[in-house]
């Protein structure tokens, strides 16, 4: 049978576009339960007697969870008592929209067959789907179709199974619950049930608990405090409400870090901040404006090392057991750079966002939206920040450009180089127009304004094949008995005059980086293994 | 946040079905009186109607003409109104001149252009909606009309779209399984000896892949032509009756 689903929705310039969808209700969707003797089913993954006693209900039972039961109480789900389960289609895909890691959860916990949690198709059987009614939303139809569905199955095995095999709904919404009862299905908040198993009473501290007034995990919600306007930093800058500081996040624990104040009497002070929201959405070595808790709540440092594994996103209750101390009003100046990291694809299949973990443990993880996560999650990717929104958990970046294939010598030592901030590009055309023209020689106007230390013996202290010999050594006795030691230096500054393009780009390297098997020179090879290195018999 | 699941766990599509399951198909013959043959396609919601005027006298250049066969021309539009927002340039665009070309070539090798020297069939296939698989339902309808004008063809040529997602081939795809990105292959084929017409493949495949997913597409087709027989053969009762009447 063939329905179809019409629904407008906002394109990302702003029109409205109509989509009209197919949706096909089939008849061969099993119930899968091994009592059934209707359904000629192939895999029959609900037991016949299911091992659960609970005195609310005395006969065996299958469970069947709502959304929110599943959002918030996946740890009960988990526990190995629990089995003989009726996952919804319409509770698993509202799962899949509001949190990745408790889909994947959910999803590891039905592939493991010993647990019998049974994947029921209702939005495509015949008798189970249901359409959207006018003054009803969203929330409100999928409920109606969970009870549906809770209603057919009672039917259903009511009349074709041998056995009296009853299914309990289990929702923690009242209004659900009340309209579950008036249609006769037994249903329970998980709180009910899982005090009535009175054969696992370790259950019940597994029970998450939550407030009656929904704590719905949306993504609209904000999680960090706003940001000040620049001026009313100042303002407190001036006055002493507010320290300003560079930001330093610490490498062992994600949630603590330090500002280091610049002080005038050259006092620097070190302040501490702990807790995620306090930290309020500051990047490593950014200029921050801080205001201080008043002395009764100072604390140490934790010395805990802690990882961001991710696991809970948008979900801020670890900052429970510390005490605040900081709150960060401002950053004031973002010192953002590109970072080197890799991708850490998400866990749902075809999802376009995924989190980015640095090579820099100071910086936090980053979500990026791409469609080549496959392409790019064994390499070494570049990602620049964005910005970090109020209400996310993680900034948001874009990709820059990919390094190569992690283990790669080349890509591993551009991550080095990049992450370091060494300058390791060729030398541009500018920089080398003002190498001296070859072959050189020493002129005569030269060998007028130097001494002439040709006849001494000098040697140089570099291993034998080293090209760019900077400086050696000679020691002859005197007359009068002493010995003179010289040490000679190559005059560079007669190559690079100052001010040049050659001399900025010098100054930029500051030094030249040895590595295993290249070397980066901090002056172009003409100078640096030549014309400036004291090599053995030529004039220099 | 992620996108649409293409494929269940439980075997299921977005649309509720299985990967080797088509679309609804309903089709007509004979929709346009003034046209020597004519015929209208939905497979799901996409909808396209397709006009044959043949074989004739060449119109414009006599340049064109061939002296053993007859050529073909095509003609691939899409209405303004098909897609999701309003398309400028139904025809002419490198999107429609590719179709168009594709189609040509399709019915050359369909048709017996032999039996037509010097002569011109004309083909005009308009898509009034899309929704996935446009190329497959033009040359479904093209086949329809070609029938109903009365031209001699080896055989039906029947064309559907497949893809790929998680080690499974999809038949039939529609519009958002499409626009998923991944792979995407147009298949037209003579369906009793299997001589594939055309193959046209977007994006990458490993070669491994490429076996199971043309046997899926195939299959798909063998279906579709029994679907198009039927059609036909409801349609030739119909004509037989009333002109008997």
């Amino acid at each position: 049978m063939l329905k179809s689903k019409t629904f407008v929705k906002k394109t990302r310039s702003g029109g409205i576009m109509k989509i009209v969808r197919e949706h096909y209700l089939r008849d061969d969707i099993y119930c899968g339960s091994a009592a059934c003797s209707v359904c000629p089913q192939k895999d029959q993954v609900l037991q016949r007697d299911t091992n659960l006693e609970s005195t609310l209900c005395a006969r065996p039972h299958y469970l069947m969870p709502d959304t929110n039961v599943v959002m918030h109480q996946v740890d009960i789900l988990e526990d190995l008592v629990i089995s003989n389960v009726i996952i919804l289609q319409t509770v698993l895909q509202e799962v899949r929209h509001r949190s990745a890691p408790i889909y994947k959860r959910i999803k590891d916990i039905i592939h493991n067959t010993e647990k019998h949690f049974y994947t029921f198709t209702n939005e495509h059987h015949r008798e189970t789907y249901i359409e959207q009614e006018k003054g009803e939303n969203a929330n409100d139809r999928n409920d109606r179709a969970i009870r549906v569905a809770a209603k057919w199955y009672t039917e259903h095995l009511k009349n074709a199974a041998d056995k009296d095999l009853r299914v309990i709904l289990l929702t923690n919404d009242r209004k659900n619950k009340e309209k579950a009862e008036e249609s006769g299905l037994l249903a329970y908040t998980c709180e009910e049930y899982v005090k009535s198993l009175v054969a696992n009473p370790e259950l019940v501290d597994r029970l998450a608990s939550i407030p009656d007034n929904e704590n719905v995990i949306e993504s609209g919600r904000i999680i960090f405090q706003e940001h000040f306007q620049l001026s009313r930093l100042q303002q407190g800058i001036k006055s002493g409400t507010y320290l300003q500081g560079t930001f330093r996040a610490s490498r062992d624990n994600y949630l603590e870090a330090t500002v280091w104040v610049h002080g005038d009497n050259a006092e620097n002070q070190e302040i501490l901040i702990q807790g995620l929201k306090n930290l309020n959405r500051a990047v490593h070595e950014d200029i921050v404006a801080i205001e201080l808790f008043p002395k009764d709540k100072w604390m140490a440092p934790s010395s805990v090392v802690l990882e961001d594994e991710g696991t809970a996103e948008d979900n801020i209750q670890f900052s429970l057991t510390f005490q605040l101390k900081m709150e960060i009003q401002e950053s004031m100046l973002k010192n953002w750079r590109q970072y080197c990291g890799m991708l850490s694809k998400s866990q749902i299949k075809e999802a376009k966002k995924h989190l980015f973990t640095p090579a820099d443990r100071r910086i936090p993880r980053i979500r990026i939206e791409t469609r080549q996560a496959s392409t790019l999650e064994g390499q070494r990717i570049i990602i620049a920040i964005d910005g970090w929104p109020k209400n996310s958990r993680y900034p948001n970046g874009h990709f820059v450009r990919s390094l190569g294939n992690v283990g790669n010598k080349e890509t591993e030592t551009e991550v080095l180089l990049l992450e370091h901030d060494v300058p390791h590009q060729p030398f541009s055309q500018a920089v080398l127009s003002f190498l001296p023209k070859m072959p050189w020689s020493i002129t005569e106007q030269d060998m007028k304004n130097r001494i002439d230390l040709r006849h001494l013996f000098i040697c140089s202290v570099d291993p034998p094949g080293c090209t760019d010999i900077d400086d050696a050594l000679h020691c002859r006795d005197l007359e009068n008995g002493n010995v003179q030691v010289g040490v000679h230096i190559a005059d560079v500054s007669h190559f690079i005059r100052p001010g040049n393009a050659l001399d900025q780009e010098s100054a930029k390297r500051g030094t030249t980086v040895y590595l295993c098997e290249k070397r980066i020179d901090m002056v172009p090879e003409l100078l640096s293994s030549n014309l400036c290195s004291l090599r053995c018999n030529v004039e220099r | 946040m992620a996108g649409i699941e293409l494929l269940s766990d439980q075997g299921y599509r977005v649309d509720g079905r299985k990967p080797n399951e088509l679309r609804k198909i309903q089709a007509r013959m004979g929709v346009f009186s003034q046209a020597d043959g004519s015929a209208y396609i939905e497979q799901g919601n996409t909808k396209a109607l397709a006009v044959v005027y043949g074989p004739h006298e060449i119109r414009g250049s006599r340049s064109k003409s061939q002296h053993d066969r007859a050529i073909i021309n095509c003609q691939y539009s899409m209405a303004t109104f098909s897609t999701g927002e309003r398309k400028r340039r139904p025809h002419g665009d490198r999107k429609s001149s590719e179709m168009t070309l594709h189609l040509k070539q399709t019915f050359e090798a369909a048709i017996l252009t032999q039996l037509y020297p010097r002569s011109q069939i004309d083909i005009y296939v308009q898509i009034l909606q899309a929704d996935g698989g446009n190329y497959s339902a033009c040359v479904n309808a093209a086949t329809l009309a070609v029938v109903d004008a009365g031209i001699p063809l080896r055989d039906y040529v029947c064309a559907c779209s497949a893809g790929f997602v998680e080690d499974t081939p999809l038949v039939d795809l529609s519009h958002l399984e499409e626009s998923a990105g991944g792979t995407q292959l147009s298949l037209a084929v003579l369906p009793k000896a299997e001589h594939l017409a055309l193959i046209e493949m977007d994006s990458r495949l490993h070669q491994d892949h490429l076996e199971s997913m043309m046997d899926a597409a195939t299959q798909a087709c063998k279906d579709l032509y029994a679907v198009l027989d039927r059609v036909v053969r409801d349609h030739l009762q119909e004509v037989t009756t009333s002109i008997g009447e």
